[in-house]
């Protein structure tokens, strides 16, 4: 993923006409553009939005979707919730975990794992998303398929 | 030879399940053999198990055929698809597909019928027509109608919509808003999603009748990230609605003013709380509130707020136009209409049934669900979420009623029914909705926020074996305490999935300690 530049930040700000309001889904048109959060883009949203340095913090770090370290360029998220877990998710995740060589909210070789609570797809499980892409009914198999095709896209 | 309209759903478990390559690859050869196909990508009807759930019109009736994979395409075609032609995936008419004819559609009726994003093929399937007809009733009429219909929220909490309404159009204030809660976070739900992802218009409807009803000239939904086709439908939706002149100021020539505005959450399970909701959307941590006051007094930017669900909103159009006696004549006791169930999980055919209370669980797990999909026997069954109760197969034949599964510990919720078989290891599932309740608290009250910590603590002691009847008691009176002193239903219902296990299952905390 790219870095966010203090133009675009200021450009997405004013997009939202540096409502304060609007600070959580500033952050979230950050995230969806760039994966994370660095601390200078902090500071500068506080300035922008005329808000205390420690009110963004505290926004920052309260939701689970706003990164402050920079993913890898692929993110997969694998579902943890019940309706997952009652088709194998934490088999699943034991398997990707191991395949991958990494733990949840680790990045490696260009690639983020985050466990997610519910996707939605509850009726298809296990459910992972791979970057934005929600996926049904992943086994090992259809999970090696996913890496290759990350892979392949490389 | 005339065009043939093939619809393909747009749908997240359709997606899910490859409908969008099953898209190209109809076009693809539709152009290659000059087949001259309209494609159309429709909402779902709800029957996740098909989909891919691929559809032809012939002759003006709709064929399906299901589970359709992209390399089933060039077979399909040449089976002669335009014609309906026979197919191992060939299910016939989708009318008379037994999942869905068998249903009670109220609210959902349009998902899979229609184009979604077609304003043509909203208003020509009776879209807006409740709008205008509250447009000439006037309010009161609306209200009456929301109470009359008996309609409860239904997004968990089950609080009669009617008064809800009632409260906000009564409150003093010049502004008002309505906020819609599409945080759908329980595990095992599903419904406001299918709806916003078929029938974005129909929600976008529903929240201008609510708006009218109580004057408020502007509405929010809260649609959580982990919905991004659903996000991307309804930003269209939404910006189709204004172009047309059915969002806006001077609705239709009506003199009513009312616009929505699309706010993403942010992987926060307790935003889908209607306080933390509201803080939210007012861009600050999705932190609860103390309640008095109301929201419906004091919600969003301390305005008179209407917070309601999707589908209760949803809900509503069918209300007004067919009447509330209709829909309250549907369900049992206190619980009137219709509730989307979402069968979900370690289940045979999952998906959306929309069905008038009174039906039974064992009913919706085995004839519409037909058992677990690993074809070993049911252990358990969460309905309502991650904070709803692990029922035993004992308890199968409870009516899907508020009340009556109040009476036995467990709760409706939002209609998500999560199958588990024999091989589910319920202690681990105790420990988790601790463990759940640990990563999701907001923090606010002390029994959430280090009660869940210390319940996962407690309930690894009981899995080792260790002081056994010690920690049991100590369990139970933690659970007390996070029921009885818990700020929302976070903290406050953890307990029941952990107590549930304790009561019914109490056997997989001794297994756990031999393995």
């Amino acid at each position: 993923m790219a870095t966010i530049d203090k133009q675009t930040t200021s450009e997405i700000v004013a997009e939202h006409n540096a409502r304060p309001e609007l600070l959580v889904q500033i952050l979230q048109t950050i995230i969806g553009r760039f994966g994370w959060l660095p601390e200078e883009t902090i500071r500068q949203l506080a300035d922008e939005l005329n808000l205390s340095r420690a009110d963004v913090h505290g926004v920052v770090q309260y939701y689970h979707d706003f990164r402050t370290e920079e993913p890898g360029r692929h993110i997969i998220k694998i579902c943890q919730a019940e309706a997952c877990q009652a088709m194998g998710s934490n088999a699943l995740t034991e398997y990707a975990k191991k395949t991958l060589a990494m733990s949840f909210h680790d990045t490696e070789n260009d690639i983020t794992l985050e466990p997610v609570y519910c996707l939605g797809n509850c009726a298809c499980a296990p459910a992972v998303m791979v970057d934005g892409k929600t996926i049904g009914r992943v086994d090992e198999q259809r999970f090696n398929a996913l890496l290759e095709n990350l892979r392949g896209a490389d | 030879m005339a065009r043939t309209r093939i619809y393909v759903p747009r749908e997240t478990a359709a997606v899910s399940m490859g409908a969008d390559e099953v898209a190209l690859e109809v076009a693809r050869l539709a152009k290659k053999n000059s087949i001259d196909v309209e494609l159309i990508r429709n909402g779902s009807w709800g029957a996740s198990w098909l989909e891919p759930l691929l559809e032809v019109e012939v002759d003006g009736t709709r064929i399906a055929y299901g589970n359709v994979e992209a390399s089933d395409v060039e077979g399909l075609f040449r089976a002669d698809l335009v014609n309906g032609g026979e197919h191992p995936r060939r299910l016939g008419p989708t009318t008379e597909i037994d999942y869905l004819i068998s249903q009670d559609r109220w609210t959902f009726w349009r998902c899979g019928l229609v184009n979604p994003l077609s304003l043509d093929d909203f208003l020509a399937h009776n879209g807006f027509k409740a709008l205008l007809q509250a447009f000439a009733d006037g309010q009161e009429s609306v209200l009456t109608a929301v109470a009359d219909s008996g309609l409860r929220g239904r997004g968990g909490a089950g609080f009669p919509t009617g008064i809800k309404w009632r409260t906000v159009a009564d409150a003093p204030g010049e502004q008002k808003y309505i906020a819609c809660n599409a945080d759908e976070g329980d595990s095992g739900t599903f419904s406001d999603r299918l709806l916003m992802e078929g029938d974005p218009l129909g929600l976008i409807e529903s929240m201008t009748i609510a708006g009218f009803a109580v004057g408020a000239s502007k509405g929010y939904i809260y649609l959580r990230s982990e919905y991004p086709l659903a996000h991307s439908v309804l930003t269209r939706a939404i910006d189709t609605a204004r172009g047309a002149g059915w969002l806006g100021g001077n609705i239709q020539d009506s003199g009513f003013d009312f616009d929505i505005e699309l706010h993403l959450g942010a992987g926060s399970y307790v935003c889908g709380e209607e306080t933390a909701m509201l803080e939210s959307l007012e861009g600050k941590k999705g932190i609860v509130r103390y309640k008095p006051p109301l929201p419906a007094l004091e919600g969003l930017f301390g305005k008179p707020t209407i917070v309601n669900n999707v589908v209760s909103l949803a809900s509503v159009p069918n209300i007004i136009k067919l009447g509330a006696e209709r829909y309250a004549g549907m369900g049992v006791n206190r619980s009137k209409g219709t509730l989307a169930f979402q069968l979900a999980g370690n289940i045979k055919r999952g998906g959306m049934v929309e069905k008038a209370f009174g039906v039974t669980l064992r009913e919706l797990i085995e004839e519409y669900g037909g058992g677990t999909a690993s074809g070993r026997p049911v252990k358990a069954v969460q309905v309502g979420g991650p904070l709803g109760a692990y029922i035993p197969t004992q308890q199968l034949d409870v009516v899907m009623d508020y009340e009556a599964f109040m009476e036995i510990g467990a709760m409706i919720g939002h209609g998500g029914i999560v199958v588990f078989d024999d091989t589910a290891n319920m202690a681990e599932l105790a420990r988790f909705a601790m463990e759940f309740c640990a990563i999701e608290s907001c923090g606010k009250c002390t029994p959430c926020r280090i009660g869940s910590t210390r319940g996962a603590e407690v309930i690894d002691k009981l899995i080792a074996g260790e002081k056994r009847d010690e920690n049991y008691d100590l369990l139970v009176d933690l659970c007390d305490t996070m029921e009885g002193a818990s700020l929302c239903a976070m903290g406050g219902m953890t307990p029941y999935p952990v107590r549930s296990v304790l009561k019914y299952f109490a056997e997989d905390f001794a297994s756990s300690a031999e393995g």
